[in-house]
């Protein structure tokens, strides 16, 4: 039988979820014996070449290219996991979502302190995603199947989670691995 | 000038810090507003950080750092309000001013706001108005009252009806808010007379047979909770402390309710007198009755009858002729915040601050009002003590049925051509109230206020009790005009994203994803899951701290479950999920910022 095949990607987050990924050490040896990867920055595969059992998704969306990559990923994958805060409710970037847009836009490029501007330059080359009005969580914009909270999730949280959907076993979680307060 | 006048406010309440509340109410009625400048000389008075009172200004609704006009219009924005044609009056007003609600005119004369019920579901729409009330609030009437606003009239000017019934015209309130008491029984008829039972009776008894009186009646809390009060007296009476407080809770923010309202202003007497009962019973000498600010305009006429029962031996030092005991009751205001009506937020806001819920244990009855014990009761509950121990507590449970005592006062409105107050035996069922109050073709009755539960016909035959369907009091009828999802629980459930105190996580956020949810239902993008979303969110309401959080979903909860169809009907079958984002809409904004053309 061939081996289950993760994908991972970073969408409005801060690679912050991907490094605690990392953080499961030497175990990533037994999960390369485990599992194949496609596209993820771990591997730098940009684009899908075959269909995935599980897909990891850091960070909610705050623009177009994150909402369509968000959609590659529930076609190429059986399962879709909001991994970390900011996959879940938006997290931190989410807090411009009580900021109107122009105003978020009008201080970052024109107005902050620390900004130099002088031309006044806007970033809308059509090559460049548009910018939402909100950042949405995943689940808002596709299904999502599962929800792994924490900023970032925990690694052993991260281990034992893709230990038990790819050998389809249960899963214990203690209260303190959810409890985030 | 303004800070002499501030000192002189500040030596009023002894620079009482706990008295933050009525330094706060006397400040806003002498300007208008609590200018930004007067916060930290209030704090220094009184040995509080700006901070401090800062907060507290921020909790209340009726506390502002800005002026709000010379007139300020508060129009309430409950179910009823809108059922009676608030949508277009309001709109009149906004025409008549050139300002939106929640503006004040460039002008500074008349600002507009919305305001959660008013306790007038009777006589919807209504407003208060520089503190007073205005009811039964037409177009007509609308564009007449800003007209006479430019002129500058005053505010009791206005009226253009005849005072209210019963004591509603006596000189000392003066309202044309009307009482409507469409049925009393063994509780609130006639037959009262003022004190007889606390000087005739109560004096010749002891403080625990007081308290066994109540237990045998199996009185329990007429405020929503249902505790036995006889039960919550003993309780107080064992707890140690030196001091011990009654509170009577009349901040009857449940919207459709407003029975308080009118006993208080029909029977004072009988619920002071319930309250000196209640001292007595649990050894206090101070008793606070804590009325919302909307019922400001019952004041004056309360403090008069307060000043009646010293005079009358029925306050005041050894009050009854009972030696020793010294029982007094002030009245306490809130500063609009339904929360305070749950019976910690209420004590935390009489000792000066936010009407924050505390966690519990220790239970009011062991600490309670600056940490001592307190005895805190709804005003009907108390006004059933006084008939208890009058006629005795095997007579009270004689009335209603096994488990569920005596009489219950409801506030019927909406859908009916009878709306009012009722007293009834408990144990009748919805069909005998709609009946009773004329109502025809009802589609749903929402028992109990937003926090209670919305039935349709299937239910009609159930029985107001407490083992069945439990009541504070809030009795609203719709026909079959009204649209269940979009008018009422879209209404409800911003009431509740509205007063919610924040400080629980699901309590805060939960309720605004729900309405999220329901838009989403509404605008046709709804699918099977939201439906299961809601139910399982929903159900995460029981780990908040107090009965708001324990109730804020309840109107999407039970709508679901007594009124599946209309969301089954709105919901997509086909689709599995639908994000309902709009792609163009939602790049809208940012796309004409930087001046370029949406393309996808
Ligand atoms: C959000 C909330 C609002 C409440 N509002 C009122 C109220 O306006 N009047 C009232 O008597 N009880 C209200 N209650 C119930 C009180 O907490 C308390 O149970 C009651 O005042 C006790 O008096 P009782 O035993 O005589 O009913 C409220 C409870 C909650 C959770
Ligand atoms: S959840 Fe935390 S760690 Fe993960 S992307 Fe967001 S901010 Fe970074
Ligand atoms: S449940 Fe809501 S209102 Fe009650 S304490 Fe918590 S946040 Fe405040």
């Amino acid at each position: 039988m061939s081996k289950p095949i993760i994908a991972t990607t970073s969408l409005a987050g801060c690679f912050g979820c991907h490094m605690s990924f990392l953080d499961i050490d030497d175990r990533l040896l037994d999960l390369i014996e485990l599992v194949e990867f496609n596209k993820s920055p771990i591997n730098d595969i940009k684009n899908f070449t075959n269909v995935c059992d599980i897909g990891l998704i850091e960070g909610g969306c705050c623009n177009t290219e994150n909402i369509h990559i968000l959609k590659e990923f529930r076609k190429n994958c059986k399962i879709l996991i909001s991994f970390g805060e900011c996959a879940i409710m938006g997290g931190l970037p989410a807090m411009r979502n009580d900021v109107p847009v122009r105003e978020c836009l009008e201080e970052a490029y024109l107005s902050g302190p620390s900004t130099v501007n002088e031309e006044r330059i806007l970033p809308n080359d059509e090559e460049l995603p548009m910018i939402l009005n909100r950042v949405y969580p995943c689940h808002e914009v596709v299904k999502m199947d599962y929800h792994l909270p924490g900023c970032p999730p925990n690694a052993d949280l991260i281990w034992d989670v893709l230990h038990a959907l790819i050998l389809d076993v249960n899963i214990e979680l203690p209260y303190e691995v959810i409890k985030y307060d | 000038m303004i800070e002499n006048k501030i000192q002189k406010i500040l030596d009023k309440f002894n620079r009482d810090k706990t008295r933050l509340m009525d330094i706060l109410l006397h400040i806003q009625s002498e300007i208008g507003y609590i200018p930004q400048t007067l916060i930290q000389p209030i704090a220094d008075g009184i040995d509080l950080s700006a901070a401090d009172v800062l907060q507290t200004i921020s909790f209340y609704h009726f506390f502002t750092l800005k002026p709000r006009g010379k007139y300020t219009i508060y129009l309430n924005n409950s179910i009823v309000a809108y059922m009676m044609g608030r949508e277009k009056v309001a709109k009149v007003f906004e025409e008549e001013c050139g300002c939106k609600f929640g503006e004040v005119t460039e002008d500074g004369l008349i600002g507009l706001f919305d305001t959660a019920c008013i306790g007038m579901s009777d006589q919807e729409p209504a407003a208060l108005i520089n503190g007073k009330v205005f009811t039964n609030i037409t177009t007509f009437r609308a564009r007449e009252i800003i007209r006479d606003m430019k002129q500058g009239r005053k505010v009791e000017e206005m009226f253009a009806t005849t005072f209210g019934d019963g004591k509603n015209a006596s000189p000392l309130i003066r309202t044309i808010v009307r009482n409507r008491m469409k049925r009393t029984g063994p509780v609130l008829n006639m037959s009262y007379k003022a004190g007889n039972t606390l000087l005739k009776q109560v004096a010749q008894m002891t403080p625990k047979e007081v308290i066994n009186e109540v237990k045998l009646s199996h009185l329990r809390g007429r405020g929503g909770a249902g505790f036995p009060t006889g039960l919550k007296w003993e309780f107080c009476r064992r707890a140690s402390g030196e001091k011990k407080f009654v509170f009577c809770n009349a901040d009857e923010g449940e919207p459709g309710t407003f029975k308080d309202r009118v006993i208080l202003t029909e029977k004072p007497e009988m619920l002071f007198e319930g309250m000196t009962i209640a001292g007595y019973a649990i050894g206090a000498k101070e008793g606070i009755l804590y009325l919302r600010y909307e019922y400001m305009y019952l004041k004056k006429y309360l403090e008069d009858v307060l000043d009646r029962l010293r005079k009358n031996n029925q306050l005041g030092p050894n009050t009854a002729n009972i030696k020793g005991f010294d029982f007094d009751i002030r009245i306490q205001f809130g500063a609009g915040a339904y929360v305070c009506g749950e019976e910690s937020a209420l004590i935390e806001s009489s000792e000066g601050k936010r009407g924050e819920p505390r966690n519990r244990p220790p239970f009011p009855v062991e600490k309670g009002y600056l940490d001592y014990p307190t005895v805190v009761n709804n005003v009907e509950t108390l006004c059933s003590v006084v008939r208890i121990i009058q006629n005795g507590g095997d007579w009270y449970r004689s009335l209603g049925t096994e488990e569920s005592t005596g009489t219950k006062v409801l506030s019927v409105s909406g859908d009916c051509r009878y709306a009012g107050i009722y007293e009834l035996e408990w144990g009748f069922t919805v069909s005998d109230i709609l009946e009773m109050a004329g109502a025809e073709n009802t589609l749903a009755v929402q028992v109990g206020g937003p926090s209670g539960a919305l039935i349709g016909p299937d239910d009609f035959n159930r029985t107001l009790c407490y083992s069945d369907l439990a009541t504070g009091g809030s009795f609203i009828i719709f026909n079959e005009s009204r649209d269940i999802l979009r008018d009422v629980v879209m209404n409800f459930t911003e009431f509740f994203i509205d007063e919610s105190c924040g400080s629980c996580v699901p309590c805060r956020n939960i309720p605004t994803l729900l309405k999220h949810k329901l838009e989403k239902i509404l605008q046709g993008h709804g699918t099977e899951k939201d439906i299961t979303d809601i139910k399982e969110w929903g159900n995460m309401m029981q780990i908040n701290r107090c009965g708001l959080g324990h109730t804020a979903a309840n109107p999407v909860l039970t709508s679901l479950k007594n009124f599946r169809h209309l969301y089954e009907d709105k919901i997509q079958k086909t689709v599995e999920f639908d994000s309902g984002i709009d792609l163009a809409e939602a790049v809208a904004e940012s796309c004409e910022f930087v001046d370029r053309i949406p393309k996808f």
